[in-house]
């Protein structure tokens, strides 16, 4: 058994103490248990993400992976024969980048303003709410492949119902070609994006709302306030942490798109956002070193956004604590 | 009738009004997809906006192709067995972050959010590699591999914020008995986690069963495919006639198991969904 | 049954020094209370005994053993805890045999001592019962159970009873006191409630600040407190503490002025005190006389209160703002607005320095 010294103790000088055998025992022991879920996470991201760093320094491509040779920069840049090449000169990368942002921006904002709206109207006192808020889960539940089909189809230049309806209503005089034309397509795949992620928004800004105090809205009520003033006074204001949060969570997500483009209107160029154009060249051309490039430009651009907006939710945070 | 009636009135058609069309919103596309799968081939093209008729025509052209039956057990097998590696390495991992106190312990939480951000594509290149060098090429055991890059982080999230919601004197007690951490986890714990661990096993079935991207690009043949891309993929004999009817009916197969759970474990999702997203 | 010694405990939590020096031994079979302001570490404390909170520096023995490392199930110790903290998902029975089964006790074993315990705890016909389907003094008796039945040396107590109402508390309290008397076993016990402190234990350890104030018998503390502290802690209501001067000082006592009772001949011995300096005069409401007066030396009635059996009566004080207080058997004849004089009981009355330390009585420090 161990004996325990007494030692002479300055008691203003607080000695950092190493713990008992119990807590240490405790910590080993967490670490132990988040051992595997490191590892596995280092397996299937952090090494990968190295990896993906390390292609896009070379010219490897999928079937010659193992002995690529290393070429510095010239996936990203390269001046040869008196012109520039590489990723940063491909206009087509410029586009899908635009795109990629273009996509987000507006469906993330699209989401937002109709996702409170929803909770709006969930949030009132109503027979068959519940089955309501239940049927408001559908379109989120549904896969992005199916959603991306069951629209694809309803937009058909042909047979689709889209332009079936608005035919019938007198709005168009031919049918649109939704997911080909270049004016359209963009639109169509945001309409569907919006369709499908309305419900998560919805429903972070509901929890929201349902936690907000009661008397406020009374004390409105009393004071005669009208319920569009109350709305953008109150409710507003106090849900706006929770639908950042949406907000950013659904703007990553945005971000790196590929699944309902990739279905609705393949690799067409105007609507190629970067994970379709780096997929395009990795798999597609096989060209793993420019495609690497490409991803790890995609990657740094939603790191760079990630951070901005830990920096300035930081900032906002401290500010709003003084 | 007062104008102060007709106001009230006003508002509470109009109201019904907007339940209805958030309604349409949610279930119509679901609901043309069904009516579309019921039609015989003949009546495809002709848009209409009732059932009018019952043809399982289309579903028996799916299911009598074997590598849509393959697709679904695919589907299945991966996404449960990333369900059962999500929750495993989740609880105990869960419980390290959110009931010892240990230093690193922020960094570890940085890096698991940061996992849960990062664009698929990021990983392709090098994820490729890593299956291919294992063996895992075209093997559904590869899929279940890498689907725990996004199932992993969020399963460790949201079980953590449930984990520290447990009353300390429960676990001080157990300590008191003379459990360790593994008899605490899973005699005390466990039993009290289940409604959590229902919860995100069931995102984290919903994920891996939605999962497009890695699914396509690391499986070959149709009988490694798993219903997305297996529908992705469903071609007719031209690029311009595809055949609407067999997608639909497949499309309504793979949804209609999912909309029921969501159905019935709504509450369950919603408090979910916002654990992960808003107590974060 | 174990003794238990504190040896200069110290516990910090960052910068926070929330332990210091506790010396203190505790004996086979006693029932020791920890009292003390909220905050002050009882919790902390009896955690460090349980081995809850790991000791910073110290040594604590349990028996002849030293403990500081070991884990709490080796230290052979029970804990209740303020919220029970009963495992929801388990039976009576299966909550009690936990700890047993841990220690891999064979099954007879178990049933027979959860049995056991039960009997004791007149628990036999709720042990197939969820704790959702128990009462609150039943679930405090599955906790205090549960704590029992590995049989441990000590058992540890932290404000078992505060979350039961007033007349459930007694008669829980009344429980605890028979077990202890039955089991013999060593306890340690923590608590808020004056009344459970004074009826229960065999030695009071009354705490401030992470220190130990005094240890003592429940007559000791309340006759002859060492501390303002512990004067104005034990006792209920509480002492009356009136500003007063040395006016002289021998060895056959002191003789002290205080405002609104004039001169008294005290047998306290003077010490190191001589005339002039200034002392506080500790007098508690039972040891207070009354007498019609008027002028300097008689206080003003605000309040009198009927508490049936007895009486309280309040003072408007001349210096400071906290009423004095007389207390009394029912009737009373007293009225508010009346005025009369405060007689204290010459040999009840207590000495505090500036410094708050108490001035001992002649013949103790004859005796000593
Ligand atoms: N884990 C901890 N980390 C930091 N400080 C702590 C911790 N536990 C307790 N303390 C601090 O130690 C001091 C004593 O706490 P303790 O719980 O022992 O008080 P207590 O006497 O039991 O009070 P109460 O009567 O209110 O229960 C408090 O100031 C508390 O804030
Ligand atoms: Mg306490």
């Amino acid at each position: 058994m161990t004996t325990t010294t007494t030692l002479p103790r300055a008691p203003e000088r607080a000695r950092p103490y190493r713990g008992t055998k119990v807590r240490r025992q405790r910590v080993r022991a967490a670490w132990t248990f988040l051992a595997p879920m490191l590892i596995t996470l280092a397996l299937v991201a952090g090494w990968p993400l190295l990896r993906t760093f390390y292609f896009s320094l070379t010219d490897g491509t999928l079937s010659t992976l193992g002995d690529a040779s290393f070429i510095g920069l010239e996936n990203y840049l390269v001046y040869d024969n008196g012109a520039w090449y590489g990723l940063l000169t491909d206009p087509l990368w410029w586009r899908s980048v635009w795109n990629t942002v273009f996509f987000a921006v507006v469906s993330v904002s699209l989401e937002a303003v109709f996702g409170v709206i929803v909770a709006l109207i969930l949030n009132a006192e109503f027979r068959g709410r519940m089955l309501v808020r239940a049927a408001v889960l559908i379109p989120w539940a549904i896969p992005t492949i199916v959603s991306a089909k069951m629209w694809a189809w309803m937009l058909n230049d042909q047979f689709g119902i889209i332009n079936h309806l608005l035919m019938a209503l007198g709005l168009i005089d031919s049918p649109i070609a939704w997911t080909a034309s270049a004016t359209y397509s963009m639109w169509a795949v945001i309409m569907v994006d919006v369709w499908k992620t309305i419900p998560f928004v919805a429903l972070l800004a509901l929890a929201a709302m349902q936690m907000l105090p009661r008397d406020c809205y009374e004390a409105a009520e009393v004071d005669g306030i009208h319920p569009i003033k109350v709305f953008f006074k109150v409710t507003l204001p106090l849900i706006t942490p929770a639908l950042m949060v949406a907000v950013i969570f659904r703007m990553l997500d945005a971000l790196r798109v590929f699944d309902v483009i990739y279905v609705l209107t393949s690799n067409a160029s105007n609507t190629m956002t970067m994970s379709i154009y780096a997929r395009q060249q990795l798999v597609e051309f096989q060209d793993v070193g420019y495609g690497s490039a490409a991803s790890t430009l995609l990657f740094l651009i939603i790191a760079l956004a990630t951070v901005a907006y830990l920096y300035v939710g930081r900032k906002q945070l401290q500010l709003g604590g003084d | 009738m007062t104008s102060r009636q007709f106001r009230r009135l006003a508002t509470r058609v109009g109201f019904w009004v907007l339940v209805a069309v958030v309604l349409i919103y949610a279930i119509f596309p679901f609901y043309y997809a069904v009516i579309t799968s019921l039609k015989p081939s003949s009546e495809l093209f002709t848009v209409s906006y009732w059932l009018d008729s019952l043809d399982v025509s289309n579903y028996v052209t799916i299911f009598s192709q074997g590598s849509f039956v393959r697709a679904i057990f695919n589907s299945i097998l991966v996404s449960i067995s990333v369900v059962a590696i999500a929750l495993l390495l989740g609880v105990t991992a869960s419980y390290a972050l959110g009931r010892v106190r240990f230093r690193g312990r922020t960094t570890v939480m940085l890096v698991i959010l940061g996992v849960s951000m990062f664009p698929q594509v990021a990983v392709l290149s090098g994820l490729f590699e890593v299956i291919r060098g294992l063996g895992l090429y075209n093997n559904p055991a590869g899929l279940i591999l890498s689907y725990t890059i996004f199932t992993l982080p969020f399963t460790v999230w949201v079980l953590t914020t449930f984990m520290k919601q447990l009353p300390m004197e429960l676990e001080e007690a157990a300590i008191m008995d003379g459990a360790t951490p593994w008899v605490t986890i899973t005699k005390v714990f466990l039993p009290l986690m289940w409604p959590a661990m229902a919860t995100t096993g069931l995102l984290a079935f919903i994920a891996a069963w939605n999962e497009f991207l890695f699914a396509l690009t690391f499986t070959l043949t149709d009988s490694q495919r798993t219903v997305p891309v297996a529908i992705a993929l469903i071609s007719g004999g031209s690029q311009h006639e595809l055949p609407w009817g067999p997608i639909m009916a497949a499309s309504v197969t793979v949804t209609v198991p999912l909309v029921i759970l969501v159905m019935i474990f709504q509450r369950r999702i919603v408090s979910g969904l916002t654990a992960g997203a808003v107590k974060g | 049954m174990a003794s238990v010694k504190l040896d200069k405990l110290n516990k910090v939590f960052g910068h926070d020094h929330i332990i210091k020096d506790v010396d203190l031994g505790i004996g086979d079979g006693e029932f020791v209370v920890f009292v003390g302001p909220s905050g002050c570490g009882k919790s902390t404390l009896l955690r460090l005994i349980a081995g809850l909170e790991s000791i910073t520096d110290g040594e604590l023995r349990i028996g002849e053993q030293v403990v500081n490392d070991l884990p709490p199930r080796e230290r052979g110790v029970g804990m209740v805890f303020q919220s029970y903290a009963l495992y929801p998902h388990m039976t009576v029975y299966e909550n009690m045999a936990f700890g047993l089964k841990l220690a891999k006790t064979a099954n007879e074993t178990i049933e027979e001592r959860v049995m056991a315990t039960a009997r004791i705890l007149q628990l036999e016909e709720l042990l197939h019962r969820k704790p959702k389907e128990l009462s609150g003094g039943q679930r405090q008796r599955v906790a205090m159970g549960r704590a029992m039945a590995r049989e441990p040396r000590i058992l540890l107590f932290d404000e078992p009873l505060s979350n039961l109402d007033a007349s459930l508390r007694v008669q829980m309290r009344n429980e605890i006191a028979r077990l202890h008397q039955r089991l013999g076993a060593t306890v340690i016990y923590v608590t808020h409630d004056q009344v459970e402190a004074m009826t229960l234990a065999d030695k009071i350890v009354v705490l401030n600040a992470g220190q130990v104030e005094q240890v003592g018998t429940p007559q000791e503390l309340y006759q002859r407190p060492l501390t303002k502290f512990v004067a104005g802690f034990i006792g209920s209501p509480t002492m009356n503490f009136l500003p007063a001067e040395m006016v002289a000082g021998t060895t056959e006592g002191c003789r002290v002025h205080a405002n609104g009772i004039g001169e008294l001949d005290l047998p306290q011995d003077p010490g190191r005190h001589g005339a002039g300096d200034a002392l506080t005069l500790g007098v508690r409401p039972e040891h207070l006389g009354l007498a019609p007066a008027s002028g300097d030396n008689s206080f003003e009635i605000v309040n009198v209160e009927y508490l049936g059996n007895e009486v309280y009566i309040y003072f408007e004080p001349k210096d400071g703002d906290t009423l004095l207080i007389h207390r009394s058997e029912a009737p009373s004849c007293w009225e508010i607005g009346q005025h009369a004089a405060l007689l204290p009981s010459v040999a009840n009355v207590h000495l505090f320095d500036s410094d708050g330390c108490a001035l001992a009585l002649i013949s103790t420090r004859d005796a000593a």
